[in-house]
């Protein structure tokens, strides 16, 4: 089974890329204000904008889960 | 549609299409002969179309406002309408190969129009055509949302999505010649491979820089179901597709691979796709559509996180459940299946998750058809996953593997699942993306989700008879131990069931032809929603939840 070889460590490395991403949201605060990001969506009656480089500061809504 | 490109996006535009167009040539030339140069001189009539579309507008007025300050919808709308041509068109190949399995002279003796050669039309019809130009679609609406932000560029999201479709095309009309690399859902040989691989690159590329513009802090929970979909299909793609061709002009070529080797890979693509293609990218609509539809958030949006790294984390491992009982080492197909009962637990988390969206809304659920699509999609989410699970367990798998009962729990997903919620997104998209006031007909709508929602039970139900018979008929002994039934035997049994078969697939195939008129006349006739401010789904707060009769 060389196979085996091949495919667990390419199916170890998607594992990999997918820890990297997890940490990655983890770190930029993803997950600071749950209810308020699911709640947003709801809302897009706000004009739109222009392409901001770095996305701003996540603004604290009423529903904030901390 | 032109008017949103300016010159100099017109002129890249043609040198794209002008480059392809000269591909398409050199593979006519150097193909004569063989199924690739006939794809030559598609791969030329495709691009040479597209060139002289762009042609003809070269010089048409530009676009003067800032196009920053809008979402970019042109390509959105040109996918949802291509996904329903092929959803008409897989569909109709599904119930035609599924009349054949009952009435075999449906083959009107045609190599051509073989089983073998059609039924490859019909998955990658609905799985790549229509399941993956309406996941390109919305992945373009839902992305540019939820980030509050344009699309960059004008031209990839239309490679992306064109590029895509011809990759559709080249892999249905080559299976029609009987080209193919005999790998399940990867049929299409290395060139057209090739080409989906660029296409896939430019996809991944787009979502990501789209991400990186984003206005809003937070990325929403369906783009992480969207990328998932985009960079694992995209590995899996590499992988299972690795192969030599025989020759640089002919269609044909040799797995790098062999034997069990080559179906391990086989089925480590072939699960992983079904869990990426056919799942992931779908609960990003959902996780989207649904409380979009639904006027409210998700129940848990913290679940619907945890269950998103769940299915990633799960779903890598358990291809080997379709390799039960084979030469695969004993403990590879251990692993699968506890990992395949491992998966109901996110499984279960997401399509509880959605119904528990919509306790406390029945109301607009029994109103609502387009809301009463997506609740339906949860529940046979649910249901096939719980299949799922049971049939990969080894002893439970010995009954089914090879029965229709594997046809049955596909289509539990691929009917139930993923073509529902996608037909509930085309609804709740369709009014917003051309701004029009509601869809033409709601009671078309009405009689799509009861055609769609019969057909499939009719076809499930069908096929778990037909799949238990078989399987207990094949298993059955005498008592002087030899076996009781002839293998024509139980082919004589499950010809009523094919039967039934059909009728649900006539009955689904109905419903999509519904949808692709509905949605046509709505774009053709409904009078037009002036949005309130400039901003395009400003409209979509007021929108009721039941559509407003014609
Ligand atoms: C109009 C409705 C449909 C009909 C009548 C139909 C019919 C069929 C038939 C007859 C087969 C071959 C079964 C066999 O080899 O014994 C098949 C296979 C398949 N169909 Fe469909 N189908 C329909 C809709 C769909 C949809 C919407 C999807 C996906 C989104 C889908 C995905 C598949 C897949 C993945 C297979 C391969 C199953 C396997 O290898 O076990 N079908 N279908
Ligand atoms: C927890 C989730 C799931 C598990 C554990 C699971 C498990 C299985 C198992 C054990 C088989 C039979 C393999 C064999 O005997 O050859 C199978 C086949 C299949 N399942 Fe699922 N399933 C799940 C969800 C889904 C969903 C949501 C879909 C969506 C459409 C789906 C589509 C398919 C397809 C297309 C096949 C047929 C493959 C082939 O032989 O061509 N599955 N699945």
């Amino acid at each position: 089974m060389s196979i085996l070889t091949f495919l667990i460590p390419v199916t170890l490395c998607m594992g990999a890329i997918g820890l990297a991403a997890f940490f990655w949201s983890l770190r930029h605060g993803q997950y600071e204000d749950l209810s308020g990001d699911a709640e947003r969506i709801l809302h897009d009656d706000d004009a739109p904008l222009v392409p901001a480089h770095t996305p701003r500061p996540p603004v604290a809504t009423k529903e904030t889960t901390k | 549609m032109m008017s949103n490109l300016t010159g100099a996006e017109r002129t890249t535009a043609m040198t794209i299409a002008g480059f392809g167009a000269l591909i398409g040539l050199a593979m006519a030339a150097a193909g004569h002969g063989d199924p690739m140069g006939v794809h030559g001189w598609i791969v030329l009539a495709f691009f040479g179309v597209l060139f002289f579309i762009v042609a003809s507008a070269l010089y048409s007025p530009e676009p003067v406002e800032d196009r920053a300050l809008s979402y970019y919808d042109d390509p959105t709308k040109v996918g949802i309408i291509l996904a329903l041509i092929w959803a008409v068109v897989g569909m109709f190949m599904g119930v035609w190969v599924a009349s054949q399995l009952a009435w075999p002279d449906l083959r009107f003796e045609g190599a051509w129009s073989g089983f073998g050669r059609l039924r490859p039309v019909h998955t990658s019809g609905v799985i790549f055509g229509f399941g993956g130009n309406a996941l390109i679609a919305t992945s373009y609406h839902i992305m540019q949302r939820t980030s509050r932000a344009r699309m960059p560029g004008q031209i990839s999201p239309w490679f992306v999505l064109l590029g895509f479709n011809l990759f559709c095309i080249l892999a249905a009309s080559g299976y029609v010649m009987g080209v193919t690399q005999s790998k399940e859902y990867a049929e299409a040989e290395w060139y057209a491979d090739i080409w989906l691989v660029v296409v896939w690159v430019v996809y991944f590329i787009l979502y990501m820089r789209t991400l990186s513009r984003r206005n809003e802090p937070h990325i929403y929970v369906a783009n992480w179901y969207y990328l998932s979909f985009i960079l694992v299909v995209a590995i899996l793609h590499i992988v299972n597709n690795l192969a030599v061709p025989a020759s640089w002009t002919g269609a044909k070529s040799y797995s790098l691979f062999s034997g069990v080797q080559d179906a391990m890979t086989q089925w480590w693509y072939g699960h992983n796709a079904v869990a990426f293609f056919l799942t992931t990218g779908f609960l990003g609509m959902l996780y989207y559509f649904l409380p979009k539809r639904a006027g409210r958030p998700i129940y848990s949006y913290r679940l619907s996180i945890l269950s998103f790294w769940g299915i990633v984390f799960f779903y890598i491992w358990v291809g080997s459940h379709h390799l039960h009982y084979t030469a695969l080492p004993h403990w590879v197909q251990t692993l699968g299946m506890t990992f395949s009962v491992m998966l109901l637990v996110p499984s279960w988390a997401s399509a509880g998750n959605a119904l528990m969206t919509l306790n406390g809304a029945w109301g607009k659920v029994r109103d609502d058809a387009t809301l009463r699509f997506m609740m339906m999609a949860a529940v046979f989410y649910g249901l096939s996953t719980f299949e799922g699970s049971f049939m990969a367990i080894r002893p439970v798998n010995g009954l089914s593997h090879y029965t229709d009962w594997t046809v049955g729990h596909v289509h539990a997903g691929a009917m139930g699942w993923v073509a529902l919620i996608t037909f509930g997104s085309i609804y709740a998209l369709t009014p917003v993306l051309w701004r029009r006031e509601t869809m033409y007909s709601w009671k078309a709508v009405e009689w799509h989700f009861w055609l769609a929602l019969s057909g499939t039970v009719i076809y499930v139900f069908s096929m778990w008879n037909s799949g238990i018979i078989q399987g207990l008929m094949w298993r059955t002994y005498t008592e002087t131990g030899t076996l009781k039934f002839s293998f024509v035997d139980s082919l004589v049994a499950m010809h009523p069931y094919y039967i039934a078969r059909a009728f649900g697939g006539l009955l689904f195939l109905t419903g999509a032809c519904i949808c692709l008129w509905n949605v046509v006349m709505t774009i053709l006739h409904v009078p037009q929603k002036a949005p309130e401010l400039d901003y395009p789904t400003s409209s979509e707060a007021m929108e009721p939840a039941l559509p407003a009769a014609e």
